[in-house]
């Protein structure tokens, strides 16, 4: 056996959006990654409807813990610890998943750890590419998040001062401007696929839509931070001032203008970041991770810099029980220990936080 | 050995019963901890009537209707306790367990109603005869359209004495009482499916706003 095949096996879960996720890994090697997805369900409201998304959670949960186990060909007796999302997410999503997590626990008789989903978007990384560089800088990016954070250690250390947070968004995540641009433009949700796929054919170069929080006088204040509104509202002013003059809407255009314009806010900040503390890899999660503009741009800027990028492959960036898993999996390895079983769900859990 | 819980109303409520008699019970009353509190209270249980949780053969979970949110910590908690040991989960609506516990204290001796606090100014309600049984419901509604003179057994009643002038009995389900009438089979048993009630509150959105 090698060694990756003798590491703790654990049962993840992840429902902190509309994604019920059970993940099985045993180490870093991933054995299976089930996800129940309510997503067409929320398509018609242009967003994720908590109340909807939580049913159907509770409706998943089983199911997809019996298809994780069967695709990993494990029993559930045979787990060594479980491990959950406590937070951040949607209150009654997240509280879902962790009544669950904890009903395995109780009824297996085993460890439980409630874990931050922001660092298991980072230890995730680690089925696809062995183990952590660590430190890294990582850029988290999703309908949920926005982040550049600096992890040394991604379980958090015994006091917390492994996972730091650089910066964040300072209004709406970057997978929420997809989704709204997506939707000025015509285009389905989730707007990120339809957006890149439509940015493809067009000219990033026919606008040029604001860099939010790029200015010499932002930058004091919010090196780190991200802004799409503005960037949102002058999508909208463009595109409404085009529909006044009764001209037609350029959609591939714009779609690429935008996404160029979200792409290179972050990919600058990203790199500044990792350049300003000295560290040489850039590791980049959330559902946004699998735009294709972001992860080329990253590592052309990356590469002149001489840091390295990571990149899971797409089905891990978007949330899932494997992520999780992996999280959890490190926390044994390190030895940290388990959460206690009044383990709350935190919808706004700092990042510091990695084990609740 | 039957493990029975309810999260359908502020309580968080546990007991565990033996096929004779309660062994063990736990009962905390916090509308905004049922996650929380749940999981302990299944090891105290366990812990305190020294049952290995490996001799549990059933789960029995109160199905509401109640806030969701709440609701649903007790059914997935029951689901996936169910899987884990490999034993089966029933349902019983939260209501008929008020009503039993009601008759069984004697609080009642004719026709009755339950009614829990549903929020939004409206109760979770059903009606039942002498001995328990439900005649109507559950249904949800606001406390003016389903007022009445009759005894009115649960929270719901002392929320609204207006609506309902003769509150009696028990405020929250005790899952003793649960426990007891599911191994007594005087339970109507559901499946482990949550009593909503309502849709969710979800509104399509037009077209989007215009900023210019
Ligand atoms: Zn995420």
């Amino acid at each position: 056996m090698t060694a990756e095949n003798d590491g703790p096996l654990v049962l993840g879960i992840e429902t902190s959006c509309d994604e019920t996720g059970v993940g099985v890994v045993r180490g870093h090697a991933l054995l299976a990654d089930a996800v129940a997805s309510s997503v067409d369900e929320h398509a018609r409201f242009g967003g994720v409807v908590p109340e909807v998304a939580s049913r159907a959670h509770l409706e998943a949960m089983v199911p997809t813990i019996e298809r994780a186990c069967e695709r990993a060909g494990v029993a559930l007796h045979e787990v060594d610890a479980l491990a959950v999302t406590s937070g951040p997410g949607l209150a009654g999503a997240l509280l879902v998943g962790v009544a669950a997590a904890k009903a395995l626990a109780v009824g297996l008789g085993k460890p439980l750890y409630g874990v931050n989903h922001l660092a298991a978007h980072v230890a995730v990384d680690q089925l696809e590419h062995g183990p952590l560089p660590e430190p890294c800088i990582a850029m988290l990016v999703s309908g949920g998040h926005s982040s550049l954070l600096k992890v040394s250690d991604v379980t958090g250390g015994e006091a917390e001062q492994g996972v730091r947070p650089l910066g964040a968004t300072i209004d709406d995540a970057a997978g929420e401007a997809f989704d709204k641009v997506a939707r000025l433009l015509g285009l389905p949700f989730p707007g990120g696929p339809y957006i890149d796929r439509a940015a493809r054919s067009g000219s990033s170069v026919y606008v040029d839509f604001p860099r939010g929080l790029t200015s010499q006088r932002d930058l004091q204040r919010h090196r780190f931070d991200f802004s799409f509104s503005g960037l949102k509202t002058a999508v909208a002013r463009w595109v409404e001032a085009r529909e006044a003059a009764g001209e037609p809407v350029p959609v591939e255009d714009v779609a690429a203008s935008f996404q160029e314009a979200v792409c290179d806010v972050l990919t600058r900040k990203a790199v500044d970041a990792a350049a300003s503390e000295g560290v040489e890899d850039i590791l980049i999660g959330g559902g946004v991770a699998a735009n294709s503009r972001l992860r080329a741009l990253t590592e052309e800027r990356a590469a002149a810099r001489g840091i390295r990028v990571r990149v899971p492959r797409p089905g891990l960036c978007t949330d899932n029980g494997a992520m999780v898993a992996a999280l959890g999996a490190e926390m044994v390895r390190r030895g940290r220990r388990p959460s206690a079983l009044d383990l709350p769900a935190d919808s706004s859990l700092p990042v510091t936080s990695v084990l609740v | 050995m039957l493990l029975a819980f309810d999260t359908a109303t502020p309580a968080v409520t546990v007991a565990l019963h033996d096929g004779e008699r309660v062994v063990a019970s736990h009962t905390q009353v916090d509308a905004r901890r049922h996650g929380e509190l749940l999981a302990p209270g299944i090891t105290s249980v366990l812990d305190e009537a020294w049952v290995p949780r490996e001799e549990v053969t059933a789960v029995a979970v109160g199905v509401g209707p109640g806030p969701f949110t709440g609701l649903r910590v007790g059914l997935v908690t029951a689901r996936t306790l169910g899987l884990a040991l490999g034993i089966p989960v029933y349902g019983v609506c939260t209501l008929d367990v008020l009503a039993a516990q009601a008759v069984d204290t004697g609080a009642v001796s004719g026709p009755f109603l339950v009614a829990t606090d549903a929020r939004r100014k409206e109760v979770y309600w059903a009606a039942y005869d002498e001995a328990g049984a439900r005649l109507d419901g559950p249904h949800v509604d606001r406390p003016g359209d389903v007022a009445t003179g009759a005894p009115v057994v649960g929270a719901g009643a002392r929320l609204y004495p207006d609506a309902f002038g003769h509150a009696v009995g028990p405020e929250h389900p005790d899952a003793r009482v649960l426990a007891e009438i599911v191994c007594g089979e005087r339970a109507e048993l559901l499946d482990p499916e949550p009593l909503y009630l309502r849709r969710p509150d979800v509104a399509a959105p037009g077209k989007p706003k215009r900023v210019s």
